[in-house]
């Protein structure tokens, strides 16, 4: 990829990650609602998606610890955190979050420790390239809000 | 709804101040545990135009709509929330305030879509939400207040009603609702049902701006009470509405939130299997236990199919039970639970499942036998309320009418209770009706009992169905189930064991009847020894029934019951569980009646839901929410 500048950049960052399935159109309608009224919109929504989705993998992390083979609760966790990844557009771990629930649904120990590692691991993945994305819009100023070539 | 409607309603409504701009400024509640989800959100609807306020919690939610009824427009609430399921917002605000709710999940199979339209969602969204959805979600404001305009100015009593009916069964139906899948606006057959509820909910024929009618929880429970009075099948929003006699409601009003009230009461039954929180009401620690329990119960009865309670060896327990039933509070949240479980089986399924199933009983009865038994709570049902409770019991009433028992009181829950005793055998009641001696308080239920148990009664009563049922039909013959318990104790395996125990501890409670048995049935454990148990119980005073029947106790009996009900050839579960049904030993056999399993679930279920439902509703106190009524272990059979 040849980008030059920052915003260009980011725009590549962004399309590579559309490209490689870790976002979603979702994402876009995100940057969609920024705007002079908020205009650190995806900032604030990527930070609040980080944080809050680490304190649910914690939980079932927690849960898988604790509560042995209650896929129901490990379940009702993971839902939540899929519904977190929907909103922001988080398509591969939404699928590894699919995943394991239906190792869940399937009583697959196994198969859900398996399924939550890959779900940490897409999770720490896309927490590294979107504080980039992040970073470079930011650096960018604010007309790089403009531009969003990567939108699917 | 014309131009101005709306303006007004908008006015009415505290104004954005874009009288003539709506949907601009319309006023959206949404609530989602999901900051990231709620923020996205959020920053959809204002990129709509509309005025949004959000919350977290579900609670913060109702707080807010509660205090603020009328400055609110929509609620958009997300399906799974950690303190409280979605779809139970959804009824509350549903029925309390009558606002169109749409909800939102990131689960979009059918099921679930189906259960947020027949707990009456206007719309059901898939997560995540595009813009594109949520700028049309106006229409259901505006369709919701149409149809209140179109509904008011067509209404007449009857046309209105059957209007509400007919969308209560479209809206059950879901056939229409299926549409709605596609969420896209299309909530024509959703809003049908919506909008003569609507239409009834706002009837102030004086003005165009309908004020709505907020149901408080006061006015709700004069709702529920004047329904009991006059037996589901009967209430009529007429009588209802004379009967609550309270000012500034239409009958229209009444007719609509009865609609919602028996589409509650339906789905509550529905849902009564998820409620392993009855043996928490059970407890009856709290009102709201014992609402709680009862409608665990009724859930359960409707639901559980094998709920089958352990004895649980130590009368103390029971006696505990009882004593506890017949408190004061236990009672008094047993006239509570009566008509909040009521209210919540409202629906004729409710009562005819959980009392119904003795004998056919109407849930009229029950229901006016429960408000009965609510006040006689220490009696043991000398009086007897008669009808509902035994009518419960088999159509029979034979058993009833001679017994007296006591079950009267226990009638509302007893019913259910009762219900699981005759179902496990016809015979062992005969078997007891020779005994009589058994229960010297009993007296009169042993003697009229034999001879009603003798009767095909109990054995009817035993074949309700399927245990889940008997609750209510238990109430009267309680008093003979017991000795007949004893006696059938080979006959009825589950007998013996606890509910012998549990069936006199439950008739302790409410009757003073020297249920000693409620002592001993416990320790019965073993049906052959079920008549003992009965003697012993009998023997036991009366106090230890009203402790021990702590809704554990009934549960163990309950598994006789069951037994009963399902193994019982003939026996028919003595109703003397039923007769002891007090308070505590209604909403306990409500537990383990028929499912016996499903009470102590149902209980904690029931806590868990219902609780909230009838916490929601009513604000009891709820000093433990998550105690187990039911002490006794429960093993799901």
């Amino acid at each position: 990829m040849e980008c030059y500048n920052l915003q260009r950049q980011a725009a590549c960052l962004k399309r590579s990650l559309f490209d490689q399935g870790y976002l979603d159109e979702q994402f876009c309608q995100i940057e969609d609602l920024q705007d002079e009224a908020s205009p650190n919109f995806t900032e604030e929504v990527v930070s609040l998606f980080f944080k809050d989705s680490a304190r649910l993998m914690t939980n079932i992390e927690q849960a898988m610890e604790k509560n042995p083979r209650d896929f129901n609760r490990w379940d009702a966790h993971m839902q939540q955190l899929k519904g977190s990844c929907y909103s922001i557009g988080a398509s591969r771990m939404k699928n590894e979050c699919t995943s394991f629930r239906n190792n869940c649904g399937d009583e697959n120990a196994e198969g859900c420790m398996r399924s939550f590692q890959k779900v940490k691991r897409e999770h720490g993945v896309l927490r590294q390239k979107l504080e980039s994305y992040i970073q470079l819009l930011r650096q960018a100023g604010p007309a790089e809000t403009a531009t969003r070539p990567g939108c699917a | 709804m014309t131009v101005e409607e709306v303006k007004l309603e908008v006015k009415a409504n505290g104004g954005h101040g874009a009288k003539d701009q709506f949907p601009v400024g319309m006023r959206v509640l949404a609530v989602d545990d999901d900051p990231t989800c709620l923020k996205v959100l959020e920053n959809l609807l204002l990129r709509c135009q509309y005025h949004v306020t959000t919350t977290g919690q579900a609670a913060t939610a109702l707080k807010l709509l509660r205090e603020k009824k009328d400055q609110f427009d929509l609620v958009i609430s997300d399906v799974h929330m950690p303190d409280m399921d979605g779809f139970k917002l959804l009824e509350l605000v549903g029925l309390e305030m009558d606002l169109p709710v749409i909800m939102l999940s990131a689960n979009g199979e059918t099921q679930t879509v189906m259960k947020g339209i027949t707990h009456g969602a206007c719309d059901y969204l898939l997560k995540p939400v595009r813009i594109e959805q949520l700028r049309t979600i106006w229409q259901h404001v505006v369709r919701r207040k149409s149809s209140d305009a179109k509904n008011h100015g067509n209404d007449n009593d009857d046309s209105g009603k059957k209007l509400q009916l007919a969308s209560a069964e479209g809206d059950n139906g879901g056939v229409n609702r299926n549409k709605r899948t596609s969420r896209k606006g299309r909530d024509d057959n959703g809003d049908d049902g919506d909008d003569s509820d609507d239409s009834n909910e706002n009837g102030d024929s004086s003005t165009q701006k309908k004020p709505r009618v907020v149901w408080s929880v006061e006015l709700h429970r004069k709702f529920v009470a004047a329904v009991n009075q006059l037996g589901i099948d009967k209430a009529v929003p007429k009588k209802i509405l004379d009967l609550m006699n309270v000012e500034n409601i239409t009958r229209e009003n009444v007719a609509s939130h009865l609609q919602k009230y028996r589409l509650y009461l339906k789905r509550l039954s529905a849902d009564a299997s998820r409620q392993a929180n009855l043996t928490a009401a059970f407890g009856g620690r709290n009102p709201a236990y014992v609402n709680m329990g009862l409608e665990a119960f009724r859930q359960y009865n409707n639901a559980y199919g094998r709920y089958r309670p352990v004895p649980t060896p130590n009368h103390s327990q029971s006696n505990n039970l009882l004593a506890r039933m017949n408190s004061p509070s236990a009672f008094g949240m047993h006239g509570l639970l009566p008509s909040q479980s009521l209210q919540i089986g409202h629906t004729q399924n409710n009562l005819s499942t959980s009392l119904g199933n003795v004998g056919g009983m109407n849930n009229g009865n029950l229901i006016r036998g429960a408000h009965m038994p609510l006040q006689d709570s220490s009696n043991c049902f000398p009086t007897g309320p008669s009808g509902n409770s035994f009518a419960n019991i088999s159509n029979g009433t034979t058993l009833v009418p001679t017994n007296n028992l006591p079950l009267h009181s226990l009638e509302p829950s007893n019913q259910q209770h009762l219900g699981r005793m005759h179902s496990s055998s016809t015979d062992p009641f005969n078997s007891f009706v020779g005994e009589s001696p058994q229960f010297p308080d009993l007296g009169r239920c042993n003697t009229t009992w034999p001879t009603a148990v003798s009767s095909s009664n109990v054995h009817e009563l035993g074949q309700k169905d399927s245990m889940s049922q008997p609750n209510l039909r238990v109430n009267g013959p309680k008093l003979e189930p017991l000795s007949s318990f004893t006696e059938a104790s080979s006959q009825i395996p589950l007998l013996g064991n606890e509910t012998h125990g549990q069936v006199a501890s439950l008739a302790n409670t409410a009757l003073p009847m020297p249920f000693n048995q409620e002592a001993v049935p416990f320790t019965y454990g073993s049906s052959a020894n079920s008549r003992e148990m009965l003697n012993n119980n009998l023997a036991l005073s009366n106090s230890g029934i009203n402790s021990s029947l702590p809704n554990l106790r009934i549960d163990n009996s309950v598994v006789p019951r069951q037994t009963l009900d399902g193994g019982n050839s003939g026996g028919g579960v003595p109703p003397l569980q039923d007769c002891r049904i007090d308070q505590q030993a209604v909403s306990s056999q409500l537990n383990y009646n028929n499912d016996l399993m499903g009470t102590s679930r149902l209980q904690r279920g029931l806590s868990g839901g219902l609780d909230d439902i009838v916490v929601d509703m009513f604000r009891p106190d709820r000093a433990d929410d998550g105690v187990p009524f039911i002490d006794g272990d429960w093993e799901l059979v």
